[in-house]
Formats: structure tokens, sequence, C-alpha cells
């Protein structure tokens, strides 16, 4: 009985696949990211040591030892931008992670009881969505900032991860209740009620899957905007705090004499713009591949 | 909200004051006395309640010693006082209209330009779909969308201050920062245009990325519908039919999201505004988060949250009035 629903799903899995290899920027972004991913794991094989200074080589223009050049404590800079690289990948999947665990519970909770529930919930989600955001998480971090409790200790990755994904969750939530809405009067849901399939199961095995797609999609794009959000935190300051490198803060190291050693300032950058520019070229792919009917562009939804 | 926010600030480690205390050592008895100057001794609800409706209804403490003496002058942030910025002692609504001009400024040229290049982008790439122009802008507003301003920012000053000189002079060819040179003297237009260059190009880019594949979009959405073709059936000019029947329409998204945009003209660009020194919000404000200066960074969120809903509220309504086939209920 199980068996056609097995086959059902693999090719829609292959389907997807086939059509987002056909997506050129698609590639592209996979291919790099991948290449980044694959960097940043296998930072530590650098044989420099990305916080011990070494004074003898400061400010050395990029060369073959050093891809990137060095900084003003002569560390070597292709080797922090890896570690860095590390950090703002974690920040970017812990933020997709912390953001989906509270959007998708509280916009399948509105979407499928409705009334009272729905309205609490969606005027909370509201309250999020009319702030500055990114006003917030300066003053939240810049708060944080100073705070020595066990695992949060002066904005380190998690404390990070957890003011962004606090402020992202609100995209997920509204996605999964507008599925939720549209699905849960259908006869498949009236069906399986029948059968006695209790709330639970009729979200989590009948409804939810519905919204995979554009789940996955959301979720890549926020993955792309949670770098961006770690590094402009860390830009100010207020993000992931020195020496521990993070592609915003070495940018940030750089602003004072960039001038005279542009390297510095390029680099870390153009790491920021790679990976956003990829992240979002798969979110593209991946849009058109969960959507085979798709004939026009999508019109604006953000 | 508001209680949101104010508990957020005062349930902070260290406090309110602790921006105060940090550089030097602060004899304790005079902690006592500002706090007992900034009403920050009584019970946090009585704390938000002044914040929200003033203090000019109660006997307050003005010198510190001790003894209620005189009535408070605060009115409230309801009544549109939000108290003083611990750093400067000035009204914090003072601090902010010195800054807002600035901001405005400096956004609403962005915003101009950005719209100005948008729309003919948009336009070209829709009506000439996948030719090489429309692939070119297309891939080119990608990266637009993916360049980080900070960073952008940083080239720019990189290329057109560090590297490019004025072939006359020597001089470098565009000023890194600042709203005017340092010793120009009254209002000196030349001078004004060449320092707003590279903040405006830095804050645009984005924009113009944004609002050219927004408008492209809509545009296709609209080329395809059947009264563009009931029109060109009727034998209008190629040009007519693009500029009365498709552009018009294809425009009513846009403007709702420009409706939408609007918050940024009062938070500013806050990137651009502190590579580029411009005295404006977003600088103000991150000052502010540097100081810990509550006063200040919580009216600035509290007002930028009032115009977050007014600006969806006015989306709402622009969009109810350009396309009649909307209508609440």
């Amino acid at each position: 009985m199980n068996q056609p629903t097995n086959i059902q799903s693999t090719s829609i899995g292959a389907g997807v696949w086939k059509r987002f290899r056909k997506h050129p920027g698609a590639i592209f972004g996979f291919v790099i990211i991948s290449i980044l991913i694959i960097l940043t794991v296998f930072a530590p094989l650098s044989p420099y040591d990305p916080e011990a200074s070494e004074i003898s080589v400061r400010y050395h223009p990029p060369s073959w030892s050093h891809p990137m050049g060095t900084d003003a404590l002569g560390r070597d800079l292709f080797t922090r931008a890896l570690y860095g690289g590390r950090i703002s990948l974690t920040v970017g999947l812990l933020v997709v992670i912390i953001s989906v665990t509270i959007g998708i519970p509280t916009g399948a909770l509105a979407g499928y009881y409705g009334g009272k529930l729905d309205g609490i919930l969606m005027r909370i989600t509201d309250a999020f969505l009319s702030l500055p955001s990114f006003l917030v998480l300066i003053l939240l971090s810049a708060i944080l900032r100073e705070v020595e409790i066990p695992l949060f200790e002066r904005n380190n990755v998690l404390t990070i991860s957890l003011v962004i994904g606090v402020f992202a969750w609100t995209t997920f939530a509204r996605l999964v209740r507008a599925t939720f809405l549209t699905l849960r009067e259908t006869d498949f849901v009236a069906a399986s009620r029948a059968l006695g399939g209790s709330d639970l199961r009729i979200m989590i095995n009948h409804i939810l899957p519905n919204s995979i797609g554009p789940i996955i999609v959301e979720a890549t794009l926020e993955f792309g905007y949670a770098i961006i959000e770690e590094s402009g935190l860390s830009f100010l300051g207020f993000g992931i705090q020195p020496p521990t490198p993070s592609w915003g803060n070495l940018l940030s190291n750089a602003q004072e004499h960039f001038t005279k050693y542009p390297w510095l300032a390029i680099f870390p950058g153009l790491m920021i713009f790679l990976s956003i520019i990829s992240i979002n070229y798969i979110g593209d792919g991946l849009r058109d591949a969960f959507d085979p009917y798709k004939v026009l562009e999508k019109v604006g939804e953000f | 909200m508001s209680i949101l926010l104010f508990a957020l600030v005062n349930l902070a480690p260290g406090g309110p004051l602790s921006g105060q205390g940090q550089s030097r050592h602060i004899d304790p008895t005079k902690v006592e006395l500002l706090k007992r100057q900034f009403g920050l001794d009584k019970p946090l609800p009585t704390q938000y309640l002044i914040w929200l409706i003033g203090n000019d209804w109660m006997q307050i403490d003005k010198n510190g010693d001790g003894i209620l003496d005189s009535y408070g002058a605060r009115q409230g942030i309801l009544r549109g006082d939000f108290g003083f910025s611990f750093r400067s002692r000035q009204p914090v609504l003072t601090e902010i209209g010195q800054r807002l001009p600035n901001t405005i400024y400096l956004t609403v040229v962005t915003m101009l330009v950005a719209v100005l290049i948008a729309i003919p982008i948009g336009i070209i790439s829709a009506i000439r779909q996948y030719s090489t122009f429309d692939i070119t802008v297309t891939t080119f507003s990608f990266a637009g969308q993916a360049i980080p301003e900070f960073w952008l920012g940083l080239i720019l000053i990189l290329v057109f201050y560090a590297w490019l000189k004025n072939p006359f002079t020597g001089e470098p060819l565009l000023p890194p920062g600042g709203m005017t040179s340092v010793n120009s003297v009254g209002f000196d237009l030349g001078d004004r245009i060449i320092h707003l260059i590279l903040p405006v190009l830095t804050g645009a880019l984005g924009w113009v990325a944004w609002y050219s594949r927004f408008l492209r979009s809509s545009m296709l959405d609209v080329i395809h519908q059947d009264y563009i073709r009931t029109a060109r059936a009727k034998g209008l000019p190629n040009w007519k039919v693009l500029y009365k029947h498709a552009l018009r329409n294809a425009l009513v998204p846009l403007v709702t999201l420009l409706a939408l945009d609007l918050p940024y003209i009062f938070g500013g660009a806050i990137f651009v505004e502190i590579l580029f020194s411009w005295p404006g919000m977003g600088r103000l404000y991150y000052q502010a988060a540097l100081d810990r200066d509550y006063p200040i960074l919580l009216a600035v969120l509290i007002i930028g949250a009032s115009f977050i809903i007014l600006s969806n509220l006015l989306a709402d309504i622009v969009y109810a009035y350009l396309d009649p086939r909307i209508r609440f209920e």
C-alpha cells in the first residue's frame, strides 16, 4: 500500500533535481558554495594560525604563500577568511534552524486551528514585522555584547544566531499558515480525519509536506540574509567579537588603513559577496525547480 | 510592542546607566544621585508609565537629594516627549531633529536616483526579454542584490578616492565622506553634488537591482494580458501600447513597493552614513548603541516602527487608489 506513494515521492525529488540541474545560475551557486564549505571545513589544514600574530610579515600584499595577504598583526588573511567563513556559514545554518523551529509550528497552529489562536499568533507576527529589524538587532547585540552567561559569552556564534533567528521566523510562519489555511478544508484532510487521524498526524503527515517546496526556498534565502546580517553586525562591532575572525569584523578591521592595504578590504567582502550570490542563485534555481508549471516569473513576493 | 522594547532595555544587564560608568570610575553616590534625577530609582512599571505618559502630574526629585521637590516636566512619548539623551543631555527630539534633515536629504536623492535608473532598465529588459541586454542586466541585478553595502562603499572609496585622481589637480577624484567640504562657505551646489555621488551610488545599487527586477517581472506579467493584445489588435502603435497600457499598470505594484520602503527614509542607511561620515539618523543610532543611550535608541525604534505601520497602511491605500479592482471591505 505504501509502494505507490514511495514511487511518487522519489519522482518528485528526482524531478526537482533534474530541473535544478538545468538552471545554470543554480549550478554556479551550488559549485561555489560547495567549494566554500569544503575550504572552510578543511581550514585547520592551513599552515598558519588564524589568531597568532607574526610581526615580521605585517601587511604583506597577496602572494603565493599568503594568497590574500596578511593583516596588521601579520596573520594570514586567507586562513582568517576561512575561519571567518566557518563562523558565517554556521550562523546562517543556525539561524535557519532557529527560525524554522519557531516559524513552522507557529504558522501550522495558526493556520490549522484558526480563530482566536490564529488572531493572537498573527498579532505577534505583525508586531515583529513592524519593528525595524536591523536596528533592533543592533540594540540587542549591543546589550548582549557585555553578557557573560555560559554558552552566550560576548556575542558568540550562538548568541548572534539566536538574535537574528528570533527576528527571522515570521516569513516561515506566514508561509506555512497560508498552506494550512488553504488545505485544512480539503478532502484528503477530511478523509484522514474520518479515518481517525489525530490533528498532529494530519498537520505533520498530510498538510506540511505540501509546503515543503516554498519552505526550502525560503530557508535558502534566509541562510543568505543571515550571513549578510551577521557580517553587518560584526562590521559595526556588535557581532562576533575579535580576535575570532568573521567576514564582517575582518572588513571592519580593514576600514582603518584600507586605502593603503586594499587587500584587507577586498577579500573578506568578496567572500561575503560570492556566498550571497551563490545562495541567491541556488534559491532561484530551487524556486523554479519546485514549480514546474511556472511560465512567467513570479511577481515580487518577499 | 512598546512594553517589549522598554522591558528589553531596562532588563538589560547593568541597567540603563551602565553605559555611563564604563570608561572611568564614578563615585557610587554620584550614581545614586543620577539615578534619582533620571527617576531610575522607581519600580519598573512606574518608570514605564512615566516614559509613556510623562511625570508632570507627580512630584519628582529634581536635584537628586532624595526629597520630592517639584513637578516633573516630562510629557511622555504619547505626547511626543521622548526624554533626554543620556549623553548630550539634550531632548531626544532635538537630537533627532538635527539629524533627520540630513538623512532625508540623502535617502530621497538615493531613492530618486534608484527609481530613475531602475524604471528604464526594467522596461527594456521586459520588452526585450532574454536579449543580451536583459541577460546582462539580470545578472548584474543579481550581483547588485548580493553586494553588501558596507563592502561596496569601501570599494568605491578605494577606487574613487584612493586610486583615481583628478587629472588636472592631482587630488582624489571624489571626497571620501562628509556632506560638504570642510572649508566650504555657504551653499555650494557643485560641492554638495560631489559629496553625494559615492554615498548615493553605494546606497542606490541595491535598490536599482531590486526595483528593476521587480518592474521587469510586473511588466512581463502585464504584457501577456489580454487587453494588451486587444490594444495591439486595434492597431495602436507599439510605443503607445507599451507606455499607455502596459507601463501604467506595471507601475502600480512598484508604487506600492515604494510606499512600503518609506521607513527607510527615516531610518536611513546606517552603513552608508557610517562609511561616508554622514551626520544622519543611522549614525545617531549607531553612536547611541555604542554609548547605550537608551532614550535615543528607544525613540528611534518607536518612531521607526510607527513609520513602518503607517507606510503599510499607505501602501494599501495607494494600491486601492491606483487599482480600482481592489476594494477593501
